[in-house]
């Protein structure tokens, strides 16, 4: 996973061996099948991406007033109109999850690289990993029975009250908790593990003289961090940030269960007013779509894969970029 | 004047915050301090709960820890002291939702749990009863068949990019569009995969190998990278070896490279099918809900662990108290079957970590 | 009979599903008019269908007790949503659909060249359930509600427990001054058009909106996912009101719904009384039963908030083998005994016997292309 992260060019085989030995029909076969293993990849994802404009066409040529809600009887509003709000919950809710679980994915990577006993680092990174493997329709349940409930009753309120000023937190707080708030708690902690584990990886491969050559001078152990792990492990937070930002955007069954969707927008956390996200508003509603429904709903995921095609070509460049 | 001075000077001797460093009973005070002031506060504030006298009592702490270390020991240890408590105390939060996530799964999953869910199915049960067999079945044919779709392409890919690509133009290009296919969405994949085989089957086809295509087009970019990265770890001197011992290429890379890197390699097939078994929205669209076993992938609808537990949910029946039962309990199952799939990672990768690896 | 049946009705709904079928059993109807299932010859084979995800419960009934006395034949049913659904039926895909609404002009014209022969496809009204217009309000058990209000409610017009025209009709209820939550159903739905249908049709003024599938923009409320999500957002949110398939509201506090100059509870009889006092779609075939439920009836002890959902078959199929299938397991559905089970499962309101005995004949025209 941390390729990107890594300098590898010196673990790279660097090809053209001297004493490559010849074996004319077995490496041509053997080559050939990776070669075509790679083809296939670029097929696959051509596929998808031909079959998302193929189907998305019909909703993006058609007349605006056929598109959007009421498009049945000509009041729709147009597939801009549409997906607009869709785009904006879409990366509001992710941008927020990425807000909560930065600090504390890069928290929780130090602790264990740096601060848990060595004996425990292992097993620690086990149990966080373990949360990347739930699946997103427990989050789903759990957020809806648990955290949602739990937080309307003991935290947004006491948000709402002190700091209703702050724009996010003003409005009415939703008593069943399903507010953008919880969609974005839920989300940070499905992505946290993914932030976790790449920072987690790279804080390790700080070169150890670095790290002892900074407590050698007399540093903290917080010194010592701010001054080799950080600063090596950068591009690595990074590029783990954008990866969670790229599941946070696409994660489906967990925002459909838990948010309390409007088509609006909003930047209030806490009422029942919260614009929907594009993959949570496919699932709920593709089931009773027909014909060009369904091609907006498809179009709508058409923007979302391009929204998630930038942010993964960001993650690359961030990752290349820091590279030192 | 005199007199306050010895006093100070008496404190400073009996203080147990010795002059340099903070003494194991002075943080023990610090500890205790916050805990009396914590339990008083969250008195004051609306009663003594646990979960508020820690919370107060944790950032009280925390305070006063760097306090007390910023007026003994300096700014630099306090702040030193003020990380560690913020690194370790985010650790410890983040355990929360961990264990209520699993707390939750297993108190709601257990009412369920018993030997008639893995026995049998959902065909001809109304209201309770019932189980899972068909869904378990139907997500360990699907999560099988993604990894033998997945498994083969992903690794073949990782050698072509580090064995025979050398950074040419098409392997940049695959590269670049596996980074692209990690961040497909998993619901534009089962809408990928089910318009896919609407050619092939019909409109409204759904079938466990439509499921499975959308589980591989998610899994195989995960299996590239893990895959990759073994490889590139795997040690030049044994491929010069190889070759210097007048060993073909194609032969070195799968008498000698794979095997080194089998271990990882493993693991991270593993934790990609981890990664996808829990997957919902792909399998609603592609694969559907069956009540009964279907043992053939190729057609017809099948039950998975994820889609049963959503359908539990949402479509619970009446009265929907055994829906929910039977979901969580799907759930259940499904956590177990991934936790159980992550050791078996780990074991795997620990017993087949050759020599000279790392 | 026909009185002691309906009574047998009334205690099926509360008795579990094998009570309920022995007591269809124990109580045959004349066999000419609905022959008893293990009376049928039994059928073999599979048959697909897919769609309403309201009726999926009643279709867990059906399916075990259809297969309970053919156990060759497999039901499958898929609750991917009434419009895809019809979609999926009329692409061919599926044997028979469930919809929450009957098929639309355009898609009976579509049904004629899907279907062998020239007859198309018809609505099989099987499932007849009460929308419960349940609410979350502690202290106040019980509330009448008249269409205005709920219109006003759900519109966003009328905003506080204790407005002067909630309080009108519930004399000595002590209704708190706090802001009302309405919950409505995030994802399109049957349920959402009904209601929707409902409040358009009694008061188009207040409720200007018309019959939507998904719920409009701009007025505001809680939208919850499925059925499940609403009641769950009901019981979470204290100073919520929402619409729910009344089988699923449980102990949440139901509203009396005003029609006429009295206020009606839901309950199976008056639900299945909407159909009764309601019009057939014109322009179908004569054994098509489409209802164009009349929202704004004025007779007593109807509940007008009613949800049909339907069957839809062909009328002809091109093997004999389906033909058996699906005339028996639909001939089952509609019978008194499915009916009762379906209650069971799912809290529905049983068809009554004269449109039982007019649905077995469409049913029982159903046959082999030739």
């Amino acid at each position: 996973m941390s390729t990107d992260t890594i300098d590898d060019t010196d673990r790279t085989p660097t090809g053209g061996f001297a004493a490559e030995p010849v074996s004319k029909v077995g490496d041509r076969v053997f080559s050939g099948l990776s070669r075509g293993a790679g083809i296939i990849i670029l097929v696959t994802l051509a596929g998808v991406a031909m079959f998302l404009v193929w189907n998305a066409m019909p909703a993006l040529t058609a007349s605006s007033k056929e598109i959007g809600p009421g498009g049945d009887e000509g009041n729709g509003k147009g597939f801009l109109s549409y997906v607009g709000t869709l785009a904006f919950g879409t990366v509001w809710a992710a941008l927020l999850a990425l807000l909560i679980a930065v600090p504390f994915g890069v928290a929780i990577a130090l602790y264990i690289s740096h601060y848990a006993p060595k004996r425990l680092s292992r097993t620690l990174g086990y149990v966080i990993d373990l949360l990347a493997a739930i699946p997103s329709v427990v989050y789903g349940l759990w957020g809806i029975f648990v955290l949602a409930p739990t937080m309307a009753d003991h935290v947004y309120p006491w948000f709402s009250d002190h700091l209703g000023f702050v724009p996010m937190f003003s409005g009415k707080v939703l008593a069943s908790g399903r507010s953008m708030a919880t969609v974005a708690l839920v989300l940070a902690v499905m992505i946290l593990p993914i932030i976790t584990a790449i920072s987690r990886e790279v804080f390790l491969q700080t070169p150890r003289l670095n790290e002892e050559a900074a407590l050698a001078l007399g540093a903290t152990r917080w010194e010592m961090i701010r001054i080799a792990v950080l600063p090596y492990g950068k591009s690595g937070v990074i590029s783990g940030a954008m990866l969670g930002l790229g599941r946070a955007l696409g994660e489906t069954m967990a925002v459909a269960l838990i948010l309390a969707p409007a088509n609006v927008y909003s930047l209030k956390l806490f009422t029942s007013q919260n614009p929907n996200t594009i993959a949570a508003n496919i699932a709920l509603q593709f089931p009773e779509s027909t014909g060009l429904e369904v091609n907006t709903l498809i179009a709508t995921g058409l923007v979302l894969f391009a929204i998630t095609l930038f942010v993964n070509l960001m993650s690359r460049r961030a990752a290349r970029g820091n590279i030192f | 004047m005199s007199v306050s001075t010895v006093e100070i000077a008496n404190a400073a001797t009996t203080s147990p915050f010795d002059n340099r460093t903070l003494t194991a009973s002075g943080r023990a005070m610090i500890v205790a301090a916050s805990l009396v002031v914590g339990v008083a506060l969250s008195a004051v504030l609306g009663g003594v709960a646990i979960v508020r006298v820690v919370a107060i009592a944790a950032v009280l702490h925390t305070a006063a820890l760097y306090l007390a270390s910023l007026r003994i020991e300096g700014r630099r240890r306090a702040i030193d002291r003020l990380m560690t408590s913020v690194v370790t105390g985010s650790f410890v939060l983040v355990l929360i939702p961990l264990v209520s996530v699993i707390w939750t799964s297993i108190d709601r999953g257990a009412a369920r749990f018993d030997g008639a869910f893995f026995t049998e199915t959902m065909r001809g049960v109304a209201g309770a009863g019932g189980g899972a067999k068909h869904a378990i079945i139907g997500t360990l044919i699907i999560t099988g068949l993604a990894a033998v779709l997945s498994v083969p392409v992903g690794i073949l890919v990782a050698v072509y990019l580090v064995e025979y690509g050398q950074r040419n133009r098409l392997s940049s290009m695959i590269t670049t569009m596996v980074d692209v296919m990690t961040g497909i969405p998993s619901i534009v994949a089962g809408l990928f995969a089910y318009s896919l085989f609407v050619i092939f089957q019909g409109p409204g086809a759904r079938s466990g190998i439509a499921g499975a295509v959308a589980l591989s087009v998610l899994m195989t970019p995960v299996i590239v990278r893990a895959t990759e990265e073994m490889l590139r770890l795997v040690s030049n001197d044994l491929r010069e070896a190889s070759f210097a011992l007048g060993v073909p290429k194609w032969k070195t890379i799968v008498k000698v490279v794979l095997p080194t890197a089998v271990g990882g390699i493993l693991t991270g097939i593993t934790l990609a099918i981890a990664r996808v078994i829990g997957e919902t929205a792909p399998l609603l669209i592609a694969s559907g809900l069956a009540q009964d076993t279907n043992l053939n992938p190729l057609s017809g609808r099948m039950t998975t662990l994820p889609v049963m537990s959503y359908y539990g949910y949402v479509a619970p029946g009446f009265p929907p108290e055994a829906g929910y039962d039977r979901g969580w309990a799907a759930a259940l199952t499904l956590i177990i079957i991934v936790l159980v799939l992550f050791t078996a990672a780990r074991v795997i990768a620990k017993v087949l970590q050759p020599k000279g690896f790392r | 009979m026909r009185i002691s049946s309906k009574r047998l009705i009334a205690t099926a709904i509360v008795a579990s599903l094998a009570l309920a079928a022995c007591g269809g059993d124990d109580d045959t109807t004349p066999a000419a008019d609905e022959p008893a299932a293990d009376g049928m010859a039994q059928v073999s084979g599979t048959l697909i269908g897919a769609g309403s995800s309201a009726q999926a419960a009643a279709m867990a009934a059906w399916q075990a007790g259809f297969q309970a006395t053919n156990p060759d034949a497999t039901i499958e049913y898929d609750p991917i949503g009434s419009g895809g659904g019809r979609e999926q039926f009329l692409a061919g895909a599926t044997d028979f659909a469930g919809s929450d609404a009957f098929l639309k002009d355009e898609e009976y014209q579509t049904s004629i060249d899907r279907c062998v022969g020239d007859q198309g496809a018809i609505n099989l009204p099987h499932y007849i359930s009460p929308i419960a217009v349940a609410y979350n309000l502690p202290g106040v058990d019980s509330l009448n509600l008249t269409s205005a209000v709920i219109a006003g409610i759900f519109a966003g017009t009328i905003t506080k427990w204790n407005d002067p025209a909630i309080a009108d009709a519930n004399a000595g209820a002590v209704l708190p001054d706090e802001d009302i939550n309405p919950v409505h159903r995030s994802d399109e739905s049957g349920t959402t058009e009904n209601f929707s249908d409902y409040l358009a049709a009694v008061q188009p003024d207040i409720w200007t909106f018309g019959k939507v599938k998904a719920w409009p923009d701009g007025i505001g409320g809680e939208g919850a996912p499925q059925t499940s999500g609403v009641v769950q957002a009901l019981k979470a949110g204290e100073g919520s009101i929402g619409y729910a398939d009344a089988s699923q509201v449980g102990d949440l506090s139901v509203a009396l719904i005003g029609v006429g100059d009295s206020f009606v509870a839901y309950t199976p009889e008056a639900a299945a009384k909407s159909v009764e006092v309601s019009n057939r779609v014109e322009g179908r075939s004569p054994y098509d039963f489409g209802f164009s439920l009349d929202r704004t009836t004025t007779e007593a002890g109807v509940y007008p908030i009613t949800l049909v959902s339907y069957h839809i078959v062909c009328l002809q199929y091109d093997d004999q083998a389906k033909v058996d299938l699906i005339k028996s397991f639909m001939e089952y559905a509609g019978s008194e005994e499915g009916q009762n089970a379906a209650a069971a499962a799912a809290g529905s309101a049983p068809i009554s016997a004269d449109l039982r005995a007019q649905l077995l004949e469409s049913v029982n025209a159903v046959t082999l292309a030739g």
